[in-house]
């Protein structure tokens, strides 16, 4: 595990000097969005990939991150009419919190959710807990909208400062807490994968019935399935206003965010941790392009269809393929 | 609280209601008795929806009509979409995870393509019955709720009839409870599922119609069906018509009296609390199978 974190912060980094080199700032806010779906999907296959069970709510467990930082942001904006004097001073020691810690939160928000979220629907059958975590979405949309405090349905303003001490712009910042959110994603897949609790999530997968028969704990095991994931998700929401500058419910719930963390882990292939990276990769590459050049919606259409395209033709993704391919020239 | 208020909100919650019924009976087909989860459903509807508009605004021939005619092509549609699904996960048996991406990727390359074609603008029908209402005393009938309820539970009672009494019918319950048993009577499983899913389809040409009847409808306006018509689903109890009638009913009651007393923005959360109330304390419905 300690080598595969050491090549990960690495390739991390050097990534990061690679952006940096040719001195474009659209460069980070494209590579940010990526990223970002780096770890959105890799926590959609936790559960997705690992245990089998779909998760619709992906918008809604990334919005809730979003959110928290709104919510904590306009908190320390407000402070001095919100709470008494007496406290104001000590609070103003701790706000307006710094984005890592932020970051922490919105995990700890979206994990709590999704534990609950779990514990109402995972003792039925996977497919009920698909629809619920679709009409969740619809839910928090709902809550998020009729709270005025954050701003409403009309949206809240979140001011981004300009420059990051010793890094240079803002955008940078964000990007590098990204990628390190990215790494810390990636590691804990893999971690999981070659533990017990990973050989637990594929019997669970496989059989859930034969699973829990052989004295899989399978609901302990599926809870806390949801429960990283959902971290996972809010955390990777956090800083998202601060990317964004002007959050609106809209865009904190859209779709795109529930699709694409489906279809980059389904087309890359939801077995292991590659997939979703592979699939990520070269889809939000795809998108980052598509979107300059096409269309939005076209961009949108075109993952759809791929997404389509996949489960039919390559149920395993691209890395299924792959390893089909390389099975297949060894037998030779 | 005034009464008046009350009794309104309770007769406009049962002509929503009867709309849900609508909305909700194909996927009660679907997912209730054939185990498919068509989350693409409310899709489907929209699709109705548009269809009904270009008709109505280039012929003017009414909404419900055209979705009357149109109620083949849906059924075609329906057979063809469960042939690809039959093929593609059933017959693999992984119809659990890839399937249900499947239908999301249906449900999203649908939207995108109305997106594409009719652009986010709202769009709404005409017809003589949309603007009149009728009056009873305090209580209000609005024509352009009326007219949707009563054709959708006329379409309703015809599902029923199909499903209880046609030998086809009760194949399709048949094959919900024992897939092996109704292929001992030389029955062939996969097309009497091909068939039930071809109806549910069907079901969402009318849908669509009633929806754009009683609100403008813009492509994705159909996610926000998505949690009601499972909800209902799952409350009325999986694969049971009158089940699903009455739970539709009882979210539309509920929906307009939370939106009367409380504002409309809270309305879609309703849904989602009867989910999960089901979900959590009466799984199989109020009259599951």
């Amino acid at each position: 595990m300690l080598p595969f974190t050491l090549i990960s912060v690495t390739v991390a980094i050097g990534l990061f000097l690679l952006i940096r080199m040719p001195n474009i700032e659209y460069l980070f806010v494209a590579a940010y969005t990526i990223v970002q779906y780096v770890v959105l999907t890799t926590a959609w296959n936790i559960l997705g990939g690992y245990t089998g069970y779909v998760n619709f709510g992906s918008a809604a467990f990334f919005a809730l991150g979003a959110y928290s930082s709104v919510a904590l942001a306009t908190f320390a904006n407000q402070l001095d009419e919100l709470v008494p004097e007496s406290i104001a001073p000590m609070l103003h020691l701790i706000f307006p919190l710094s984005i890592p810690v932020l970051i922490v939160i919105g995990g700890v928000v979206s994990g709590i959710v999704g534990l609950g979220m779990g514990y109402l629907t995972l003792r039925l059958r996977g497919a009920f807990f698909a629809i619920a975590t679709l009409a969740m979405a619809v839910v928090l949309q709902t809550l998020v909208v009729n709270w005025e405090f954050v701003g409403g349905s009309s949206g809240a303003y979140i001011v981004r400062p300009g420059e990051f001490p010793g890094l240079g712009s803002y955008m940078q910042y964000l990007f590098a807490l990204m990628l390190a959110l990215a790494v810390l994603a990636l590691v804990t897949a893999r971690a999981i994968e070659r533990s017990r609790l990973g050989y637990g999530f594929a019997a669970i997968r496989d059989d859930e019935l034969a699973a829990e028969a052989s004295g899989v704990p399978t609901l302990r095991l599926k809870l806390i399935a949801t429960t990283l994931s959902g971290t996972l998700m809010g955390m990777a929401g956090a800083p998202f206003p601060y990317y964004i500058g002007y959050l609106q419910p809209q865009s904190a719930f859209s779709l795109e965010y529930a699709v694409n963390s489906i279809a980059m882990p389904m087309i890359g292939g939801t077995m292991s941790w590659v997939g979703p990276l592979v699939g990520t990769l070269l889809l939000g590459t795809l998108q980052q392009t598509a979107n300059v050049t096409i269309s939005s919606a076209v961009n949108l259409l075109l993952v759809g269809l791929l997404l389509i395209g996949f489960v039919i033709v390559a149920p395993n993704g691209i890395v299924g393929l792959v390893q089909d391919r390389l099975r297949a020239r060894r037998a030779k | 609280m005034s009464f008046d208020l009350l009794i309104g909100a309770i007769v406009a919650g049962l002509l929503l209601g009867g709309f849900y019924a609508a909305v909700t009976a194909g996927i009660s087909i679907a997912f209730g008795m054939l185990d498919i989860v068509n989350i693409a459903h409310p899709a489907f509807i929209v699709l109705g929806s548009y269809i009904a508009y270009i008709i109505n605004v280039g012929f003017g021939v009414d909404p419900i009509i055209i979705s009357v005619v149109m109620l083949p092509v849906f059924y075609l549609l329906g057979t063809a979409i469960y042939q690809v699904y039959y093929l593609s996960f059933e017959k693999r048996g992984q119809e659990s995870l890839r399937g249900l991406a499947f239908f999301f990727g249906v449900l999203f390359v649908t939207e995108v393509m109305l997106l594409l074609a009719f652009g986010v603008d709202y769009r709404y029908v005409e017809a003589p019955y949309i603007g009149p209402s009728l009056h009873f005393g305090p209580i209000d009938l609005p024509l352009r709720m009326l007219v949707p309820c009563l054709a959708s539970l006329t379409m309703f009672a015809v599902l029923q009839i199909l499903i209880s009494r046609t030998f086809t019918g009760r194949a399709v319950l048949a094959v919900s409870q024992d897939q092996l048993a109704l292929q001992l009577m030389a029955v062939d499983p996969i097309r009497i599922k091909r068939i039930a899913f071809g109806l549910s389809i069907a079901t969402a040409s009318v849908a669509g119609a009633l929806l754009v009847i009683i609100q403008p409808v813009e492509p994705s306006v159909g996610r926000e069906y998505i949690g009601r018509v499972f909800a209902i689903c799952v409350l009325g109890g999986l694969g049971s018509m009158p089940g699903t009638l009455i739970a539709a009913m009882l979210l539309g009651v509920v929906e307009s009296i939370t939106a009367t007393f409380y504002g409309p923005s809270w309305a879609p959360a309703i849904a989602f609390g009867f989910l999960l109330l089901t979900l959590a304390f009466r799984p199989s419905g109020l009259l599951g199978r």
